[in-house]
């Protein structure tokens, strides 16, 4: 679904990558790894469109990400290291005013399950700002309880949650890649997987490891 | 594609309205500015309502400018931005839910207080009326523009004294006609028509350019 050739992007002076290929099918996570500072944010970034890559393109069901612009933000839920929620607002109309914008409005009774599911039951009248940096990361992770765009964009996905939230999200990475979708994510940790395949990429270094039969890497 | 107008604009008020401050600051700022003229310059009710329809348009201009900066900057801060420009949605639309919030949060204050500020000033019944209008269909102009500048100078160090350097001199035409319009009613009426008029020519091609240009301005500023 998601086909990349020959990606380059250098941000100020240094080269972070060059001459980067991969292809990702469906029911496939690709996991992203690298020492920090090796440019795995950057081509978070690059993958989602916000920033354009110096060479190489990218190309979604067949289709270049620039001319497809829109369409291709609404196949697409990009998670980064802002949690992206207003800290005036409460967990559910944050939740809320996204799914609207997604264009996959959702009623409230969905929000506050997907609350309740991610642990933060009791916490969705308070303004985001009330809530701890580990709650507010479960509260933007709920978007992805909500979402139903077939690719996920996860940077960091982990960092900030506790033992039983971890859990959870692995949970629900392994259940997107089972139905069909993609992941691209970055961490630290081993993501296990019901179904589907795993994909690795170093960034920052020559050697790749593949588990999975998959075009490799370079 | 009006729901996600609506949703943006409705978001926006929503934030202002659990944060009064930014809007009251504005407000106060234009009472103020527009109320220290005629303590500076004495009472002599000539000259003031020679210097009025100016002094209310400099004030409404420095004042819109005040809140500009926060227009995107709160957004970028915490990652909203990021996502509003993920959503799948026209970021134009988005952006003009934006600028039409900023403007009833900011702008329209201002329009409803101007007759109130402006009795120091002597104006008569008349041009206040003409000044509440010129404001009306003006100042929606000066978000417009001024969301042009934001996007551009957005995450910059003195992103604020470069904002005003861009900014003011596109003001120019909005400051001349609409003060035009004020100081002409004093002499006729209807000669306020055609300055009336043009105002509204801008107001029309901004609303129509201006989301466009800070839309690519703000891809470019998060590049």
């Amino acid at each position: 679904m998601l086909d990349v050739t020959d990606l380059a992007c250098r941000r100020g002076e240094r080269d972070l990558f060059s001459g980067l290929g991969f292809q990702l099918p469906a029911r496939t996570l690709l996991h992203v790894r690298g020492r920090n500072g090796s440019g795995k944010t950057s081509l978070l970034r690059v993958l989602c469109g916000l920033l354009r890559p110096d060479a190489g393109s990218i190309r979604w069901r067949g289709e270049n990400i620039r001319e497809l612009a829109e369409d291709y933000h609404r196949d697409l839920l990009y998670f980064g290291h802002l949690n992206g929620l207003k800290a005036d607002l409460t967990g559910l109309e944050n939740l809320r005013i996204a799914s609207t914008l997604d264009q996959a409005p959702v009623d409230e009774d969905a929000i506050i399950e997907a609350l309740a599911r991610i642990g933060l039951e009791g916490f969705e009248d308070l303004p985001t700002r009330m809530l701890s940096q580990g709650q507010k990361k479960r509260v933007a992770l709920a978007r992805l309880i909500l979402s139903k765009a077939p690719l996920w964009i996860l940077d960091e996905p982990f960092t900030a949650l506790d033992v039983d939230a971890v859990e959870f999200l692995q949970q629900l990475i392994s259940a997107q890649v089972a139905d069909g979708g993609s992941v691209v994510l970055t961490t630290h940790q081993e993501v296990p997987l019901t179904r589907g395949a795993i994909q690795r990429l170093t960034l920052g270094e020559t050697v790749d490891d593949l588990d999975a039969a998959t075009p490799a890497a370079h | 594609m009006f729901r996600v107008f609506y949703c943006v604009l409705a978001r926006d008020i929503t934030l202002a309205m659990r944060r009064r401050t930014d809007v009251l600051t504005t407000l106060f700022f234009f009472v103020i500015v527009v109320s220290l003229f005629p303590l500076g310059v004495g009472s002599e009710r000539e000259q003031l309502r020679l210097l009025g329809p100016g002094v209310v348009w400099v004030a409404a201009l420095l004042a819109s400018m005040l809140a500009l900066e926060r227009l995107f900057a709160a957004d970028y801060d915490d990652g909203t931005l990021e996502q509003l420009l993920l959503t799948g949605q026209p970021l134009a639309v988005l952006v003009l839910g934006k600028v039409v919030a900023h403007w009833l949060l900011t702008g329209l204050p201002l329009v409803l207080i101007a007759p109130l500020v402006a009795m120091q000033y002597h104006l008569s019944p008349p041009a206040i009326w003409v000044m509440m209008a010129a404001l009306a269909i003006g100042t929606p102009v000066l978000s417009l523009i001024g969301a042009i500048g934001a996007a551009l100078t957005l995450g910059l160090r003195g992103g604020g004294i470069l904002l005003s350097l861009l900014i003011l001199p596109l003001y120019v035409p909005v400051l001349v006609y609409g003060a035009g319009a004020v100081s002409v009613s004093a002499i006729d009426i209807a000669d306020t028509e055609p300055y009336l008029s043009l105002l509204s020519a801008f107001l029309l091609g901004a609303s129509l350019l201006a989301p466009l240009a800070a839309a690519a301005a703000l891809r470019i500023s998060l590049e």
